[in-house]
């Protein structure tokens, strides 16, 4: 008899969590992004984020890569195999990337 | 009397004679047996000159201290290996130069160590251009404190040695959405007039560390702006351009210029095109040294030009 009843509030609690990890994820993606180097790529090549973004940048090669902003505005030290660097992009804008290492490796960073 | 005494080539003063004759050049008229012969004495002195020539300076290349992966764990002992085999060289040259990436991550241990093999050379002359590995930091500042001075700092400079003109250039500093190495404006305008007035006789050498010529655009294995340059040189009548960056032997011959990059003494890379990108490319053990290794470049007289030597570790 009273399994049946607490049924109800069994399923409000699980439905409350469910909306919880629904909901975090997409609050967390407001404000930070994640782009992997991997086989001489930046993935995604192109990202759009909203001001005040930070946005990490993980190295996943080999061969060591760098993370620079073509107009200057920021410079990541050399990235080994795991290593990773910030930037939090505060103003909109298109932002060009490269690796200084390898130049061809290029990536757009779109923030509005 | 013998034959011998009478044939002036035989008889030993007389040959020492004709030798001193030799240095001038030019043909002899020989009075052997009554018969006037022509004997040049020019032969013998350019044939060796032709075929051997005389070494003028070697070439390393892409060293990577710092680099410690699967490709090479050991890219110091590979440079050692590489002095070795250029101070067991029978006939040495007074000069060597270094076409970049010195170190693999700009850290200043790593140009230390660098440093510290390299003085190991039984070479008194040492020359360096640096590669993008070298000026990770965007300035360079530990490659221009301790390379930057015969440039004052501008990393492109250039000098005479035994009668050849040396030109030093940078394009691993000034990267373009192209993705491949660039000189810039200034450093072109200044090689335009440190060429100016040359005699197009004098034999020129250019050395910077990524290719001059596009081999393969897609991994930035060439040079945006490297067209005016190439202007500039095209009126003399030797010159070649020593290059690194791609880890394996690549050359062109474009009428009087000769294009040629050196083998790495750290690892190999694939060829253009054949893998996911210019990285170290891992080979057995075993092979590792036949694809490490330095070049000689000798000078050849008449016509004057010079000769690559390309040689492995194994």
């Amino acid at each position: 008899m009273t399994t049946i009843l607490r049924l109800p509030k069994l399923l409000t609690g699980l439905a409350l969590i469910a909306t919880l990890l629904t909901v975090t994820p997409a609050l967390l993606a407001q404000n930070a992004a994640v782009v992997s180097i991997k086989h001489f790529m930046f993935e995604p090549m192109s990202l759009t984020v909203h001001p005040g973004t930070n946005v990490t940048w993980k190295n996943f090669d080999g061969e060591p890569h760098l993370v620079v902003s073509a107009d200057g505005l920021f410079r990541s030290p050399a990235l080994d195999q795991g290593d990773t660097f910030s930037y939090r992009f505060n103003k909109p804008g298109t932002y060009s990337i490269f690796c200084s290492i390898h130049p061809n490796m290029r990536a757009t960073i779109v923030v509005r | 009397m013998s034959s011998d005494s009478s044939d002036p080539l035989l008889n030993p003063s007389r040959r020492h004679a004709l030798k001193c004759l030799a240095f001038g050049g030019g043909t002899l008229f020989v009075l052997s047996g009554g018969v006037l012969t022509p004997f040049s004495l020019h032969a013998s002195e350019t044939d060796s000159l032709k075929t051997s020539g005389k070494p003028l300076f070697v070439q390393i290349t892409d060293s990577h201290i710092g680099f410690k992966k699967e490709a090479n764990p050991d890219v110091a002992g590979t440079l050692r290996r590489t002095i070795d085999l250029v101070n067991a060289m029978p006939a040495r040259p007074s000069m060597a130069i270094h076409t970049g990436d010195i170190t693999h991550l700009s850290k200043p241990e790593e140009f230390d160590l660098a440093g510290q093999l390299l003085s190991g050379l039984q070479i008194p002359e040492l020359h360096t251009v640096p590669g993008e590995h070298d000026v990770t930091d965007g300035t360079g500042t530990e490659y221009f404190r301790r390379y930057g001075k015969n440039s004052d700092n501008r990393g492109y400079y250039s000098f005479d040695h035994s009668g050849v003109h040396f030109v030093a250039l940078v394009n691993v500093m000034q990267f373009k959405p192209n993705g491949l190495g660039n000189l810039g404006d200034e450093q072109i305008e200044w090689l335009e007039r440190d060429l100016k007035g040359r005699p197009s006789s004098m034999p020129i050498v250019v050395f910077t560390h990524m290719p001059l010529w596009t081999i393969y655009a897609p991994w930035g294995w060439g040079t945006g702006d490297s067209g005016a340059a190439l202007s500039y040189l095209k009126r003399f009548g030797s010159v070649t351009v020593l290059n690194g960056h791609i880890h394996q032997i690549v050359s062109k011959v474009e009428g009087n210029i000769t294009f040629h990059t050196a083998r790495s003494t750290a690892y190999p890379q694939p060829a253009a095109g054949e893998g996911e990108g210019p990285g170290p490319l891992t080979v057995p053990r075993d092979r590792l040294a036949s694809m490490l290794g330095m070049t000689r470049v000798d000078i050849v007289a008449h016509p004057q030009r010079t000769v690559l030597h390309d040689t492995a570790l194994a």
